[in-house]
């Protein structure tokens, strides 16, 4: 099967601008970086189906010289797909602004919690300081972390 | 061989759900259609795991086009058997969740859109084990997340829509990567459908199907929560109402592994990705248990033991022989079960004592003995007790595991023993805590850690955890878990329900009952899903019963 470079390298661009949106921290621009990137992948399905050709209709053309509909037939259930996941995220972009005024994807809690210990030198949750009041505690576990 | 029984697990939900939604002022009547409904689906799963043992595995080309061109449902051993045991599960938890709905107040979810989105979340489960080709499973997949978006963020409180980005940005992702997979295959052998795939993959070159397996796999890794792709999971499902817990935690990783199944003995049989899938399983369960022990939620407990037990049905897949298959499926079973009982009877603390954290809770055996024993028993069923289906289920597992041989297998079996431990341990901790000491003694330790917290902010040691100001704070913010007050305050002030709704203790008792009947049946559900395996490992049956003869 040979592929058409010029759709093969607009794909690959534009899923990349997808990832680099989906990485960022707002609900907004993850949604942006999905329709973008949905479009890129769109185009690789489009491309999956072979080369252009006339169009799909009996007996409007000779079958050899149609394109694949198939792909194409895919393609509209994905963009579909794509809108309504859309009107979702919209909706819940604006619900996260209502409630907190940003749509931030928030921090994983548990990454929070280590950060907050490592942040304030505390030791981890399974070292035992009930046998030490908190000032030595903190003696302890410094001279026990650096040997 | 075409059997219109098949298409009826997905089309019968899906037009319940049209029919909730016009429903919506007569509430009655909308739990009536749901019941009666969810009742027929299981029906219809029991016929066709009877027909696809009997005869063969059922199939149904959708649309009368020409064969190879349109959506085939198939209903093998492997897909029947899910189908029944998922139409069993949600059946449960529709009742359950009728009994929460009728009892709680401002605070529970609108009934009017959770029909409706329940079906549709049925529907797509049903059509993701039935589905003959790559493009169906990827609309089923859709189906059954856009359910749950909206199930996850019912209320749209801040935990809630909290949760539900993170696990609608990952679910997204995924699917993204499903449709890259599809179009790959696609461009390499020019069909979607499982049973022509079957023979064409085979023709490929090696890297080429590499790539696909890998694309595949990846995707189905991220829906079944294996490590490293898990870690959406213990954040996103605790915060929902406990019946879309129940049914998230129960069904919608096991979709995910069931893809992986099918992926693996349909598709790609002489896969190079074995030793890599074990690896995997190893690293799940392991990780997995240790984020449990840590846990001072129950809620949150369960939700790592679920990561964790993913890891067993994934040794199983990864073993790759009859027994391994065999081993998996049951313990699919089992866990589909298993972990939904356990959510669904934490919801019922938690509409009894107020709360799931372990901080909190205390002397709930005494408050509720019910409640204590229909803890007990699947927490001990969990962790692998004999005789119970649990137990079966792992040493089915470990003798597929011996069987294989190698040392991968033997430390496949040797960590599957530590997680069963750990998961002991782990249950027996929220045991103790929650059902055993005394309200006071819980009590008292919460003071004690207040008092500790604003003397020295220093954190204080609760058993094996230990717990400071912040991570209280923390826990509350993700639990969406508003009550100051612990138990031991609440039975002071006397401002706890004095009992139970009947039909979601009912609904409880029903599946707490059937995983027992699990153990019994044991016997017999190993020799179906000992066949069950025999013909994933053969794939003749599936690619005979979709295809006619001219396009195998």
């Amino acid at each position: 099967m040979t592929a058409n470079l010029t759709l093969v390298l607009t794909a690959s661009a534009t899923i990349g601008f997808g990832v680099y949106l989906m990485l960022e921290r707002s609900l907004t621009r993850v949604l942006v970086g999905v329709v973008v990137m949905s479009n890129g992948v769109n185009l690789l399905i489009l491309l999956s189906g072979g080369p252009a050709g006339r169009a799909p209709i009996v007996d409007d053309s000779d079958p050899r010289a149609m394109s694949d509909p198939l792909p194409q037939a895919l393609m509209l259930t994905a963009i579909v797909i794509t809108l309504a996941t859309a009107a979702f995220l919209l909706a819940m972009a604006y619900r996260s602004w209502q409630l907190t005024g940003h749509d931030d994807v928030q921090d994983d809690v548990e990454d929070a919690a280590i950060r907050g210990l490592a942040r304030s030198d505390e030791a981890s949750d399974s070292y035992d300081l009930t046998l030490h009041s908190a000032g030595e505690d903190d003696a302890a576990g410094d001279s026990e972390r650096a040997p | 061989m075409s059997n219109v029984l098949v298409a009826l697990p997905v089309v019968l939900p899906l037009f319940a759900a049209g029919l909730t939604l016009v429903l919506s002022r007569h509430p009655g009547l909308q739990r009536a259609v749901s019941t009666l409904t969810l009742t027929a689906v299981a029906g219809i799963a029991a016929v066709l795991a009877y027909q696809a043992d009997q005869h063969g595995p059922q199939s149904i080309w959708v649309g009368a086009w020409a064969e190879p061109l349109g959506i085939a449902l198939v209903a093998d051993r492997l897909s029947a058997l899910m189908l029944l045991v998922s139409a069993l599960v949600t059946l449960a938890v529709l009742v359950y969740s009728i009994g929460q709905g009728m009892t709680d107040d401002a605070e529970s979810a609108p009934l009017s859109i959770y029909h409706p989105s329940f079906l549709v979340l049925t529907a797509g489960v049903s059509n993701a084990f039935l589905a003959g080709d790559l493009f169906n499973l990827f609309v089923s997949f859709e189906i059954l997340l856009f359910a749950s978006y909206v199930l996850l963020t019912l209320g749209g409180t801040e935990a809630r829509v909290r949760a539900g980005t993170i696990y609608v940005v990952v679910n997204l992702l995924s699917s993204m990567l499903f449709l890259i997979a599809i179009a790959a295959v696609y461009a390499a052998t020019g069909s979607l459908n499982f049973a022509q795939l079957a023979g064409r993959l085979d023709d490929l070159s090696p890297s080429v199907s590499l790539v696909l397996q890998l694309l595949l796999l990846t995707t189905f890794c991220i829906k079944a929560a294996v490590f490293p792709l898990s870690f959406w999971l213990p954040d996103s499902y605790p915060t929902a109402p406990a019946p879309v817990t129940a049914v998230f935690a129960g069904l919608l990783t096991k979709v995910g592994v069931y893809a992986v199944l099918r992926t693996q003995s349909l598709l790609f049989p002489d896969s190079p990705l074995t030793r890599p899938l074990l690896v995997a399983a190893l690293l799940t369960m392991l990780v997995g248990i240790l984020g449990a022990v840590a846990q001072s939620d129950i809620k949150r407990m369960l939700s790592f033991t679920l990561v964790s037990h993913i890891g067993y049905m994934i040794f199983g897949v990864g073993l790759a022989t009859v027994a391994g298959f065999s081993g998996a499926i049951f313990y699919v079973v089992h866990h589909i079960m298993i972990q939904t009982t356990l959510f669904l009877v934490l919801g019922l603390v938690e509409h009894r004592a107020g709360s799931t954290s372990l901080l909190r809770l205390g002397g709930v055996a005494r408050l509720a003995p019910v409640l204590g024993v229909l803890f007990f028993v699947p927490a001990m069923n969990l962790a692998g007790i004999p005789p119970m289906s649990g137990f079966l289920g792992k040493v089915g597992l470990s003798e597929a595991g011996i069987e294989a041989g190698g040392p991968l297998a033997y430390t496949l079996v040797a960590a599957g023993m530590t997680t069963s431990l750990l998961t002991l341990y782990a249950v027996a901790k929220s045991w103790s805590l929650a059902f055993w000491r005394t309200p006071e003694q819980a009590h008292e330790m919460a003071v004690a850690i207040q008092a500790e917290d604003d003397r020295s902010a220093g954190r204080v040691r609760v058993g094996p955890a230990s717990f400071g100001r912040r991570e209280m704070d923390e826990a509350r913010s993700i639990l969406d878990d508003t009550n100051e007050r612990d138990l031991h305050q609440r039975l002071q002030a006397g401002d706890l329900p004095s009992r139970l709704p009947r039909s979601m203790v009912g609904a409880t008792v029903g599946l707490v009952a059937v995983t027992l009947l699990l153990t019994v049946v044991a016997g017999p559900l190993f020799a179906f899903t000992d066949r069950a395996a025999n013909d994933l490992l053969d794939r003749s049956p599936y690619i005979s019963a979709v295809l006619p003869e001219e396009l195998r």
